[in-house]
């Protein structure tokens, strides 16, 4: 039925990693990229070596199921402060990413700070973008085999060390240190140490662009947060077309800015070619505006040919003052909204959650029982929890049945830190409460301080 | 070694899993590569081909390769673990491990660590080892964790589990008994004596003056009826109803009650008898423990300040018992 007889290929379904070197770039955003690895890192490496009170400041202790942070200690039961954390920070991304595309990607992101480290090792061992490509290609000899060592072995040292602080944010920093000085580490505390030096060493060194392509959820689901007025990085079509290549055929009259120097595309760590549009690969980090501002002040045009720019500034040619003022629409307001809500709500329950827990199981083996006095009496295990540093005696109360009572005078000592399953009786008249189940509940106050109290619900069982 | 009741299934299940693995390796290797037709330009097309809502189209991208190189991974993980570890049909694996022998080694290791504790509270007179603070805390998280579920979490026991706070023991009350107690577990019995009483109108006069021994309301009629009747009793409870620790036969003289004191409930106890079972936790706990729990259930009808007139070598000043 055709002409052309249909001709067949065959197509790999799994294709080699294409070898990118990103060459250098300096310029406003590379700046920018290396203030948020120092800021980033020294946060990273040096919080765990910070002491508060004879002890690390910042400890996840897993083995007593403390966290440590500066003055503040949660527990296993503050476990929706993690969650709260966590959505504050989606919400956070969220709004980054309306106003400005993937910045989190681009200057902030542990794959992108390490990648750029082990780059900068990169150049400093083996050279510039060219003396690495002729590197790449040239045969074993040892010029070769002591670069390349040399490298893995830079990087290695510095993804050990970073498995090492990693570690140290769950194991006392110090201590590890030691033990690891001496051989004498734990299996556990030397897997988890190899395991992340090992993964910081293929991230950064081996996986690269790889990770965000390939791996990286939020990379994919960050492009629902776009829109026609978000920051992205966007060459300049209107004003860079027809390129310098175009333009020898073209003749002279026409006139783009591109001189097509390909900078934008050397320098790109993840590989593409900006100029053909916004792509998934794009992690935002404006390697690319830099290279060509550069670029631009050799040839004396002016800067931003490539720039951050909306879809809309470039189709319908607004200024920067109309790019700002499209900032605030209603999908950043909503997600700022949501972010200022959720961050007060926590902050302010941080502040004014009471040190002390209480959990009431009532005893499952018996509805009730009769005791002298024609009294009902039921039984419940008081599982009392003291966050405070300090101990404290504390006064256990049951209200909600008028005649309910405690059987003993119940008051508990619990150190500082501590917790303990305490039996319980109440007695209460039956003739004052209906037969089945009446809702009660047990007050445990610290005598020193009325304002630590708990109050928790629980059941009395009157049989029949 | 193996659960299979016949050496059949074992292969059954080895068939298939490798069957299983290599059918997932020549899939992977079959489909890494395809042929595609070429448009008429002579270029490769990179979509499937499939098209919906009439210009949706699926781009043929390819994986990167070290993904793939996971694939291939996880089948060489497969092998390695069915070499290693069991899972091969019947096969038990070069390292021998067994789920019971893992839990074993567990179990030592626990030993190790907290063995000596108990041995040391072992070799101590149960009179002190109650005396010990960090025993009772010791004992009153074993009793939350193996007693509560009957005894009550306060040890005031419910209807037919006896309350271990009072002075009212059924098998004994000394640190010895109830060790054997908690050790060996009990078997309490009490056959149904209906018939052997006599009539109904009996078991109602034996169970008002039953009643009466413990000073609670009963006809005084049935009292006078029921004491001629009681004889049938007074084999395992006693003539004087005092009961027998060696039966397990309560005293009926005092004012605690079992199952209960009602004319009702003393008749069925009468009527259809009472059977009644205390595991043995020896085995399951080990003497260590069971020491450590005996002197927690004797300290709790013993404060401590009886302990220590009574003699016990009270060393460190006890903490009141706050309950």
């Amino acid at each position: 039925m055709n002409a052309h007889a249909p001709r067949e290929a065959v197509l790999k379904m799994y294709a080699a990693r294409p070898d990118i070197h990103p060459r250098e770039v300096q310029g406003r955003f590379a700046t920018l990229r290396w203030v948020g690895v120092w800021f980033t890192q020294l946060l990273f490496y040096g919080l765990p070596w910070l002491r508060l009170d004879g002890r690390q400041a910042v400890l996840f202790d897993l083995e007593a199921r403390q966290f440590h942070l500066f003055g503040l200690t949660l527990w296993p039961q503050d476990f929706i402060y993690l969650a709260g954390l966590l959505i504050v920070c989606a919400y956070g991304l969220f709004v980054v990413t309306a106003v400005a595309g993937r910045v989190w990607c681009g200057y902030a992101c542990p794959q992108t700070v390490y990648t750029e480290i082990f780059l900068w090792i990169e150049r400093r061992i083996e050279g510039r973008r060219s003396a690495r490509i002729r590197l790449d290609r040239q045969p074993w000899n040892a010029e070769k085999l002591g670069k390349r060592g040399a490298k893995h072995l830079a990087w290695a040292a510095v993804a050990l060390w970073t498995g090492f602080t990693f570690v140290g944010y769950f194991t006392p920093i110090r201590v590890l240190g030691h033990e690891l000085a001496t051989f004498t580490a734990g299996p556990w505390e030397l897997f988890w140490v190899l395991f992340y030096g090992f993964a910081t060493y293929g991230n950064a060194g081996w996986m690269r662009e790889q990770v965000c392509k390939y791996m990286c959820p939020y990379a994919r689901f960050q492009s629902a947060m776009f829109d026609r007025d978000t920051l992205v990085i966007s060459y300049d079509a209107g004003r860079g077309e027809p390129r310098a290549a175009a333009r020898g055929s073209a003749g002279a009259g026409a006139k783009g800015d591109c001189i097509d120097c390909g900078v934008c595309v050397q320098v790109c760590p993840t590989g593409i070619d900006i100029r053909n549009g916004l792509q998934y690969e794009c992690i935002g980090c404006a390697a690319c505006v830099d290279g060509c501002d550069g670029v631009m002040d050799k040839v004396g045009k002016p800067h931003g040919l490539i720039r951050y720019a909306t879809e809309n500034a470039l189709a319908q040619h607004l200024t920067n003052a109309q790019v700002r003022r499209r900032i605030l629409r209603p999908r950043v307001l909503g997600y700022a909204m949501v972010l200022a809500a959720i961050a007060s709500v926590l902050i302010g329950s941080l502040l004014l959650r009471t040190p002390l827990k209480l959990d009431v199981i009532r005893d499952r083996g018996a509805m009730g029982r009769e005791v002298e006095g024609g009294l009902i009496e039921n039984v419940y295990r008081l599982q009392v929890m003291n966050t405070d540093g300090r101990a404290h005696r504390f006064r256990i109360e049951v209200h909600g049945l008028p005649s309910a009572a405690i059987a003993d005078g119940q008051t508990i000592e619990l150190a500082g830190a501590s917790a303990r399953a305490v039996p319980v009786r109440v007695r209460a008249d039956p003739h004052a409460a209906h037969t089945g189940s009446n809702p009660i509940a047990f007050t445990v106050t610290a005598t020193d301080d009325p304002a630590t109290a708990v109050t928790e619900k629980a059941v009395f069982i009157v049989p029949r | 070694m193996s659960d299979f009741f016949n050496e059949f299934w074992g292969w059954y299940v080895a068939v298939i899993t490798v069957l299983a693995i290599a059918g997932c390796a020549i899939l992977l290797w079959s489909q890494s590569r395809q042929k595609l037709k070429l448009d008429k330009d002579g270029k490769l097309l990179d979509t499937t081909g499939h098209v919906w809502d009439e210009d949706l189209t699926e781009l043929n991208t390819p994986m990167p390769r070290w993904w793939m190189g996971l694939f291939y991974l996880t089948i060489v993980f497969a092998v390695g673990y069915l070499v290693l570890y069991p899972g091969l049909g019947a096969y038990g694996g070069r390292l021998g491990w067994q789920s019971g022998a893992a839990y074993k080694a567990e179990l030592k290791v626990a030993d190790a660590a907290y063995g000596p504790l108990f041995d040391t509270y072992l070799r101590q007179d149960v009179r002190q080892v109650a005396l010990d603070p960090q025993a009772r805390a010791i004992g009153e998280r074993l009793f939350l964790n193996y007693c509560a579920q009957c005894h009550g979490s306060d040890a005031r026991g419910n209807k037919g589990y006896p309350n271990l706070t009072d002075d009212d023991w059924l098998y004994g009350g000394e640190p010895s008994a109830i060790k054997d107690t908690i050790m060996k577990g009990r078997h309490g019995v009490m056959p149904p004596m209906g018939a052997a009483v006599g009539s109904d109108r009996d078991v109602e006069n034996v169970a008002h003056y039953v009643m009466s021994l413990s000073s609670a309301p009963a006809d005084p009629i049935k009292v006078a009826l029921g004491k001629g009747k009681f004889g049938a009793c007074a084999g395992c409870h006693g003539m004087d109803a005092h009961g027998n620790q060696a039966l397990g036969a309560p005293n009926l003289t005092d004012k605690v009650w079992l199952y209960g004191g009602s004319a009702e409930t003393v008749m069925e106890t009468i009527r259809k008898g009472r059977n009644n079972t205390m595991p043995a936790w020896g085995e399951f706990l080990g003497e260590g423990k069971v020491h450590v729990l005996t002197a927690y259930v004797y300290g709790l009808s013993h404060p401590a300040g009886v302990l220590a007139a009574a003699g016990a070598h009270a060393a460190p000043a006890p903490e009141v018992a706050a309950k």
